[in-house]
């Protein structure tokens, strides 16, 4: 925006200063609506919308949604169909191309088609998007979000195929990191079939799956055909790649849910907990509502750019999502006839590939072209040239592709009101594939983990696999009754925390990302807790406990040679022999923990895998917990192998504790040695650093990637919600951020001070007849006309 | 002498103000050009009177938003200029900017009088 105006009180900035004591109170007349609609804000600022039947619910959450975090959803939509360089100039250009490689708006196309086939669906999609647009139309130069004077543009009209483009970031955020199959391959061409599947095991050996151990699994009934020469092709023939992607997803966009059964409570009713660890930004990710029709009552997170709750509760059940982890994408090589990627061969013939001509329009700049090439597997994520070694393209095959309407299972979740309607709410839904968990106020507690997931052979799609011929397409699905699951299982409790669904007598072969402390955190405390309360919950929810830590430690300290410490680390070795396993802000103890980590995994493993690559990951620490327990030598990986003689474990611990000593001085020095203060948790605008002053920044607070409050430096429970299933469930939630997405508002990073505490807010499912409630702080009337 | 001046300037910043709620911005370099090709004075006092005005108007009103807002979003703003958390020393660059704009137009008609 030019300077003038942005800086006209009149137009500019200033309009974007809101009062403090701002009057939400409004008449809005709207010809699309059947009805007339109220919708009450308390004191938080959560709309409690009652309207007379779907479209106009929806119609009014889209409004919602868009008066309160417009920039927010045309940002998000606009980079993931693979246009943030109109915004964001020339540096975003390649971002833009990865995009478009992966096929988002190809995935988002043939969802609505789906979409549009059930006029039911399309209704409420389209009601939400009508909603959208009746409040980008109201906008004037003075009342656009604050966002658009700064970047200098003007929001776009919305629609059904922007809701989907949505859903596909989620499903990229969720099921697109969760796999490695180019850095496998690179990995196989240092390490033999055996050590990596040591180093990089599908079943850990300490894992406490989803479904309890001892579950019985049906025999499957797949029926699939290795492909011919499989062994000498496929898993000992990898040749290296240098394709990689370059905006990787975080592998700990993750999160945690359980519940307990009434028989572990005080109230004898089930509680229920959820806290999706994601980014967190300013806005935050999630927008809080009720939203109640004559025949429906729901509250919870909503996710802005999409209709429906999300995680939340209604009168009957209470419900969360973890991500499933799972391996849904696979690469394929593909040889093209010449370089104008028209045909490819597939089953002993050329045969011709569609190409979309993708075009880039820059931000003061000319636009840019790439033409993407679609196979019979997906689309060409790399071409030829991007594989240097290899002489192959890499096409993608992502099961977020071709979906149906995934949106619609939480429309159906939101009217769920017994076990049997939660089961068929969630059945259709395919990607990304999630841990839905479950109460309700009659009892029963359960977990699904939901998705449409590949039928794979042993080892099929680790790694890149070759596409000349059909033999290594994906042969079938898991039928989705056999997605592991659990009903009011013995034990009174059921957890999610991306570890692996099901121990290694689950029949399929399930690859991903998977993690698995935290799970095994949660299991440690509630298998001992009984009689449980609300605030118990709270507080596991914020649990800082170092489980890993606990084991790894204890190896660790027994081979380290104090005689060989330098004075510094001895000093550090006694603060952590003292450390309570806590990573609360002011643990001095997981900050040297997390040094001395780090130091020794890098001298354990980087000396043989950096001949892989830079990017490939190194085993889990838990991995490493597991392996030194057994084998002192980590199958030989402790030596190093650049010096003429052989390291012990009593080697590398000294000498990594030595190492970290030194930084960790330094650090001390800067006053960053307490966990907080080195970590520096921080919430973002989402401009990220081009906007520090819009930030919250040095949090104090604790957690870490593995342990239950995963906070990491800004990534982390981007809503904890808990829900007692009381016959009126009684529910409390906190998200980091606040419910205007306006930087000029109180409410925008109202709720920070409180998640950084710990402490939650009831969360008021609003009675009709509570219209004269002390809570109720402004109305908005909707009326038909 | 003086009383041309004040009405001047009073009328431009009134004027800037409703126009203001209707037109764009650079509705007050177009009002103090007007006022100015209306209201004869010499240049140095045209110009004065066309700064002053939005001066004015624009310190007021970016005051009174920023007291209303108890400095939120100043602050943050003030952070992505560079002048840090200083809510009235932006409103005073606010004014400033909107001064010299309405000042210069305020020159132009005066010239344009001659």
């Amino acid at each position: 925006m030019p300077l003038g105006s942005f800086l006209s009180p009149q137009t500019g900035f200033w309009q974007n200063a809101e009062d403090t004591a701002q009057n939400y109170d409004l008449n809005i007349q709207q010809s699309d609506l059947k009805g007339n609609a109220k919708v009450y804000f308390d004191e938080r600022l959560v709309p409690h919308v009652f309207a007379e039947n779907d479209e106009d619910l929806y119609f009014i959450q889209g409004y919602l949604h868009a008066k309160f975090r417009l920039f927010q959803m045309d940002l998000q939509t606009k980079a993931a169909e693979g246009r943030a360089s109109e915004i964001a100039g020339p540096v975003a250009i390649n971002y833009d191309k990865e995009q478009r490689r992966l096929g988002m708006k190809f995935a988002a196309e043939n969802t609505l088609r789906v979409v549009e086939q059930d006029p039911a669906a399309l209704a409420r999609y389209t009601a939400y998007t009508k909603g959208i647009n009746a409040y980008i139309n109201t906008l004037t130069e003075s009342s656009l979000p604050l966002e658009y004077k700064i970047l200098n543009f003007k929001p776009e009209q919305w629609s059904n195929l922007r809701t989907m483009l949505l859903l596909k970031m989620m499903a990229k955020m969720l099921a697109s990191g969760t796999e490695h199959d180019l850095e496998n391959t690179n990995l196989r061409t240092i390490l033999t079939s055996q050590q990596f599947n040591m180093l990089y095991p599908q079943v850990p050996d300490s894992l406490l799956p989803i479904v309890p151990k001892g579950t019985i699994f049906p025999r499957p009934m797949h029926q699939y055909q290795l492909p011919a020469g499989v062994d000498s092709v496929y898993f000992h023939n990898q040749i290296a790649t240098a394709a990689s992607s370059q905006y990787p997803e975080d592998k700990d966009n993750g999160s945690n849910n359980w519940v307990v059964a009434g028989s572990k409570t005080a109230s004898g009713v089930p509680i229920l907990c959820n806290d999706p660890h994601l980014e967190l930004s300013l806005p935050s990710i999630w927008y809080e509502m009720q939203l109640t029709t004559p025949t429906s009552n729901v509250y919870g997170a909503t996710l802005p750019g999409s209709p429906f709750v999300i995680i939340g509760f209604n009168d009957s059940i209470a419900w969360g999502v973890t991500n499933s982890q799972r391996d849904v994408k696979d690469y394929y090589t593909i040889r093209f006839k010449d370089k104008t990627k028209k045909e490819y061969w597939f089953d002993n013939a050329w045969k011709p590939a569609q190409q979309r001509i993708e075009q880039i329009k820059v931000k003061g700049e000319a636009p840019v072209f790439d033409t993407v090439a679609y196979t019979i597997f997906g689309p060409v994520m790399y071409d030829a040239a991007d594989t240097v070694i290899r002489q192959d393209a890499l096409a993608v095959k992502w099961m977020a592709h071709h979906t149906g309407d995934d949106g619609s299972a939480f429309y159906k979740l939101n009217r769920a009101g017994s076990y049997n309607d939660y089961v068929l709410a969630i059945k259709d839904f395919e990607c990304p594939g999630q841990n839905f968990v479950f109460a309700s106020t009659s009892g029963d507690i359960a977990i699904w983990q939901q998705g449409r997931f590949p039928d794979r052979w042993q080892g099929q799609g680790q790694y890149i696999m070759p596409g000349q011929d059909s033999s290594y397409l994906w042969q079938g699905y898991i039928p989705q009754s056999e997605n592991p699951h659990a009903l009011n299982p013995e034990r009174g409790f059921l957890e999610s925390a991306n570890q692996r669904p099901a121990d290694g007598t689950y029949p399929y072969f399930i690859p991903g990302t998977y993690i698995t402390p935290r799970a095994n955190a949660i299991e440690h405390f509630l298998n001992r807790m009984n009689s449980i309360s609300v605030e118990n919950m709270m507080e596991l929810q914020n649990n800082n406990y170092n489980i890993l830590a606990g084991q790894l430690l204890p190896v660790l300290m027994t081979h380290t040679n104090e005689a060989a410490l330098t004075p510094e680390a001895r000093k550090y070795l006694t603060i952590i022999q003292q450390w309570d396993l806590n990573a609360g802000p002011q643990s001095t103890g997981q900050t040297i923990y997390q040094f001395w980590l780090d130091s020794l995994q890098r001298n354990i493993w980087l000396d043989e895998l950096v001949k892989a690559g830079s990017k490939v990951p190194v085993p889990e620490e838990q991995t490493l917990m597991e392996l030194l327990k057994i084998d002192t030598t980590a199958l030989g990986f402790v030596d190093n192998k650049n010096t003429p003689q052989v390291e012990t474990l009593s080697d590398l611990a000294t000498a990594s504790l030595n190492g970290a000593a030194a930084l960790l001085a330094q650090s001390e020095k800067d006053g960053k040695l307490e966990w907080a203060k080195f970590k520096e948790p921080a919430i973002y605008h989402l401009l990220k650093s081009n906007l520090p002053s819009f930030a919250r920044t040095h949090l104090p607070v604790g957690g870490a990637g593995s342990v239950i409050n995963a906070i990491k430096k800004s990534h982390g429970p981007s809503w904890r919600m808990i829900v007692q299933m009381s016959a009126r469930p009684e529910a409390y939630g906190v998200y980091p951020g606040g419910q205007s997405g306006n930087p000029g508002s109180r409410f925008y990073d109202n709720a920070v001070d409180n998640w950084v505490q710990g402490k939650y807010y009831q969360l008021w499912m609003m009675q009709k007849g509570q219209e004269g409630d002390a809570r109720i702080k402004w109305t908005m009337n909707f009326i038909k006309g | 002498m003086l009383m041309k001046f004040f009405i001047s300037l009073f009328s431009i910043a009134v004027l800037s103000f409703v126009v203001g709620l209707y037109a764009p911005w650079w509705s007050i370099a177009l009002v103090a050009f007007i006022v100015s090709l209306c209201i004869s004075q010499k240049p140095g006092s045209s110009f004065l009177s066309g700064f002053a005005g939005i001066f004015l108007l624009w310190l007021i009103l970016a005051l009174l938003i920023n007291a209303a807002n108890s400095n939120i979003l100043a602050n943050r703003i003030g952070g992505m200029l560079g002048i840090g958390p200083r809510p009235v020393l932006l409103a005073f660059i606010t004014a400033l900017a909107g001064g010299m704009v309405a000042g210069f137009a305020a020159l132009t008609a005066s010239y344009l009088r001659k």
